[in-house]
């Protein structure tokens, strides 16, 4: 079985926000939701850096561990959706999560929270006809054979969505390619700058990964 | 022709070969004005560790999303989820079940605690209709409130699998309309009858040796008490504390419009889960002594009245200083009002 999950690719994400626009488009989400979000570190500084995120379909989900009514499950491919018939909008899955991906659509009556929404990577959710299902939780591309639209869409590839040995390859792929001395998390600064010809090293990370797969 | 085109041609690709010259030469190191690994610090950044430190400090971060306070992971909740399911919902379950089984063991062992005496008939006014009604709204609730609390935080383990999902999902709802409605009810109604009862549950010396003597709860001591004595006043004081602090956090959660952080609401919910659990607790033991527990306790608070007897064995200061005014509560009919009642008590 697959295990859905989402990887932002930080060297790669330019904050056009684009994943956030095609989200909303691809599930016509309810005003005010928005489910995918870019997160900008240091803006308008050197060292500047954005990552996209969404609802990352956690192993160990905090929001299926704490939610009082049960709603949450997994499907087969790890993904992490939850029935909006039984939520009851108590937000105890918003206090857990640690990526914001939980919001409440309707306030009624005292701020009283309605149906939580949050990213199905593009799964859709538990309905009994397929409009029921675009209207209550957006589309349903998995059952399609599709990816969910933010890393289909996304520019750079930044944001690769897939089961997480495919997309994690592909990391740690570019990751070589980029001379990473101790993996994905640190400076490209400290291998690439230091090199005996610098302009070969911007040429080689320009092209990075996809290079890789023309030469095989 | 053909020549002009090839001329226009061969000019197109000098002029292209130039460019790239130029390129090349302002790329490459000795010739170009700026420094290359300034240049490249600035195409590529610099994201080492400390930038995904920085994540966990919560410092200058932006989120595309419209007033958010979100960074890029908010490692707080993870602690709220430990303390909620490894700890308090646990720790629930051990103090009410353990509290109903020493209850349960209490009343086989010791079991109710008689009057001593016989009845004489003579009634004496504890309660006015104004404090039994307040009473037993507040216990309405506080029950209603305990139930729809205790599936909130236990029900999904029992009754999802009993009932199947759609009767669930109509009983959890209902469980928190009546919790978030009722609760503020509750709090103002809680709030009044401790103002109201404040005056007679204040400390006094001779409720210290009624701690002394575990309330006469076993054998035949009966310690001097008045209008209330030094259990109902922990009761009390206990409300008027934990039972505050569990009105102060249940109102950050039912209302989420003022601004509260998803911080303070994981630490209103812990204190809301730990307060009420003492309070459900504590609870069973008031519900107990207050029914089962001891002869002639539950129609004081059911009909107004306590027979003379009652008064003088579990009340004796109290009896004291209202024994004159005894009677047949026919004699008394219709029940005195409010400013009668707080004559009875001078204590």
């Amino acid at each position: 079985m697959a295990q859905m999950k989402f990887l932002c690719d930080a060297e790669r994400c330019i904050e056009c926000n684009g994943c956030v626009t095609a989200c909303k488009n691809a599930n016509e989400t309810d005003w005010g939701i928005q489910r995918r979000r870019v997160v900008t570190l240091d803006d308008g500084k050197p060292s500047e850096v954005s990552i996209s995120v969404a609802c990352m379909h956690c192993d160990d989900a905090p929001c299926m561990a704490v939610c009082p009514t049960d709603c949450f499950y997994k499907t087969e491919d790890g993904i992490v959706l939850h029935d909006k018939d039984i939520c009851i909008g108590c937000g105890y899955c918003l206090y857990a999560c640690p990526f914001g991906a939980p919001q409440f659509p309707k306030e009624e009556a005292f701020g009283e929270r309605g149906k939580m929404d949050k990213c199905t990577f593009c799964a859709g959710g538990p309905a009994e006809t397929k409009e029921e299902e675009y209207e209550k939780y957006g589309a349903n591309r998995i059952a399609e054979g599709k990816l969910p639209l933010c890393a289909e869409m996304c520019s750079t590839k930044a944001l690769l969505a897939g089961d997480a040995q495919t997309i994690s390859d592909i990391f740690r792929q570019r990751v070589v390619y980029r001379g990473h001395e101790d993996g994905g998390w640190s400076s490209v600064e400290k291998a690439q700058m230091s090199g005996p010809d610098v302009s070969a090293n911007l040429d080689e990370m320009a092209y990075d990964a996809t290079r890789a797969t023309r030469e095989g | 022709m053909h020549t002009l085109m090839q001329c226009l041609w061969r000019l197109r690709m000098i002029g292209a070969v130039l460019l790239l010259a130029v390129l090349a030469a302002s790329l490459a190191p000795p010739s170009s004005a700026a420094e290359p690994d300034e240049e490249i610090g600035q195409a590529v950044g610099t994201v080492d560790a400390d930038t995904w430190r920085q994540v966990k400090s919560g410092e200058d971060f932006i989120d595309s999303r419209h007033d958010s306070t979100y960074n890029l992971i908010n490692p707080s909740g993870e602690t709220w989820r430990q303390v909620r399911n490894e700890w308090i919902s646990p720790a629930g379950l051990i103090a009410i079940g353990g509290m109903l089984a020493i209850l349960v063991i209490f009343y086989l062992v010791v079991g109710r605690n008689d009057l001593d005496h016989e009845r004489t008939g003579r009634k004496i006014l504890r309660w006015t209709a104004l404090e039994r009604s307040l009473h037993w709204s507040v216990a309405t609730l506080f029950i209603a409130l305990s139930l729809t609390g205790l599936n909130l935080l236990y029900g999904k383990f029992v009754f999802r699998h009993i009932f199947g999902d759609v009767f669930w999902a109509n009983m959890i709802m209902g469980s928190k309309l009546i919790h978030n409605y009722a609760g503020p009810i509750f709090g103002i109604l809680l709030i009044v009858i401790l103002a109201k009862w404040l005056k007679m549950n204040l400390p006094k010396k001779h409720d210290w040796e009624w701690f002394k003597q575990g309330g006469g709860m076993v054998g035949d001591k009966h310690p001097d008490a008045g209008f209330a004595n030094a259990g109902e006043k922990v009761w009390f004081w206990l409300l008027a504390s934990v039972g505050l602090l569990v009105i102060v956090s249940g109102f950050v959660l039912d209302f989420p419009i003022f601004g509260q952080t998803r911080d303070n609401m994981q630490w209103a919910n812990m204190f809301h889960g730990v307060t009420s659990l003492i309070l459900m607790t504590v609870a069973l033991g008031h519900i107990y002594i207050g029914t089962l527990g001891t002869e002639g306790a539950f129609e004081g608070m059911a009909t107004g009245y306590v027979d003379e007897t009652w008064a003088k064995q579990h009340h004796n200061l109290w009896y004291e200083e209202v024994k004159d005014s005894a009677g047949q509560p026919q004699q008394n009919d219709p029940p005195v009002g409010d400013d009668t009642a707080t004559a009875h008590r001078p204590n």
